[in-house]
């Protein structure tokens, strides 16, 4: 039985289906998830998807934490759920502080549309477990507000605790740490373009998998994230099954 | 803004300003500057960018509607993480109603209730 997955579609979300679509491919029964429903219907798993929700008005994603779904998902997540942030989902989960750091107005002050390259710094996370190795992907980004910022004291301590999921690379494959590197497409701190909260069960990533998700798209390096992240839920369900059943 | 009616409390007009930390990158002001040299100003330095955002609370007395103004500033205007924000009360006046309050505010002399005062830049 397919793992169901819900999906957010805020007012001004404009990834939802494609983040539906993608889903199905790699064997997910999606469900959209309306922002003001307060349940999330059962689903297994939940992504917020990439947009603009709320038109991004004030700052990028901080309108869309305060709906009534956000309280839902945050629940979920406080109990251990796996949820997803993808680009304007990164934003809101940063906003809801679900997971570490802000993402700010890139460094260019422009909106970045083209394809990125970044490295998993972790495979044993149920983001990451379907990547057979620590190759690098190739996965569109489009963004105003993608520069990752936290305080010196949260990086340190996000990496000393794993909690940085990928980093922009360069040509030679090393992390574009340094904020003007022309690899590090928006300026972000140590180069991170995803990353964990500190229980691991909640990620955002500025990059959009679900657009790179079949070979016709010029890549399907995308499929990998996110059937990492529907097998780590499936698995999650069926541990919840079994336990009902005791 | 709806048409209220009916009894009703003080109104205070108040402004919050919000402002990149120092510190933190602000674009923005960064590109600010960089359009200095072609208007031959001189002398500018540490341009930050922010926002300014003004409203009315219906409130019994100045220091509950502060309070109210105080929360919306926290925990939606501006993001502890990258920003501060000062509040600031710009007039009060009993028992006016909420259309009126831009004359308060300092709109212009033909006294519409128009939002006359708006700072906000596009994006």
């Amino acid at each position: 039985m397919s793992v169901r997955v819900g999906v957010v579609v805020f007012p001004g979300s404009n990834c939802d289906r494609d983040t539906m679509w993608a889903l199905s491919l790699v064997g997910a029964e999606p469900i959209e998830l309306w922002h003001e429903q307060a349940s999330l219907d059962g689903a297994a798993a939940v992504v917020l998807p990439g947009g603009f929700a709320y038109g991004d008005y004030l700052r990028a994603g901080v309108i869309a934490r305060f709906s009534p779904i956000m309280r839902a998902v945050a629940d979920f997540a406080a109990a251990g759920g796996l949820v997803l942030g993808i680009c304007n989902g990164f934003q809101i989960l940063a906003e809801a502080r679900l997971v570490p750091g802000v993402l700010l107005r890139n460094r260019s002050l422009r909106f970045v549309c083209r394809e990125v390259v970044i490295g998993p710094e972790r495979l044993d996370t149920p983001f990451t477990r379907a990547l057979d190795a620590r190759r690098p992907l190739r996965l569109p980004i489009a963004h105003g507000e993608g520069c990752y910022y936290a305080d010196a004291a949260t990086l340190d301590a996000l990496e000393a605790t794993g909690g940085v999921l990928f980093r922009y690379l360069r040509p030679d494959g090393r992390a574009a740490t340094d904020p003007d590197d022309p690899a590090n497409p928006n300026g972000s701190l140590r180069g991170i373009a995803g990353v964990t909260n500190a229980a691991g069960n909640v990620a955002g990533l500025m990059p959009h998998p679900e657009r790179a998700a079949e070979a016709i798209l010029g890549s399907e390096d995308g499929r990998w994230i996110l059937r990492s992240f529907v097998e780590s839920a499936a698995e999650r369900a069926a541990g919840g099954l079994v336990e009902v059943i005791r | 803004m709806p048409d209220r009616t009916g009894p009703s409390l003080p109104s205070f007009r108040f402004a919050v300003n919000v402002l990149p930390k120092p510190g933190i990158l602000d674009p923005q002001g960064r590109a600010v500057e960089q359009s200095l040299p072609h208007l031959d100003l001189r002398g500018i330095s540490d341009v930050r960018v922010g926002r300014r955002v003004e409203c009315s609370v219906e409130a019994a007395d100045e220091a509950t509607a502060r309070a109210v103004v105080e929360r919306l500033a926290a925990e939606l205007l501006a993001n502890p993480l990258i920003e501060r924000y000062s509040v600031e009360l710009l007039g009060a006046a009993s028992s006016i109603r909420s259309d009126e309050v831009g004359e308060v505010a300092g709109s212009g002399p033909d006294g519409g209730p128009k939002e006359g005062d708006r700072r906000e830049g596009g994006r």
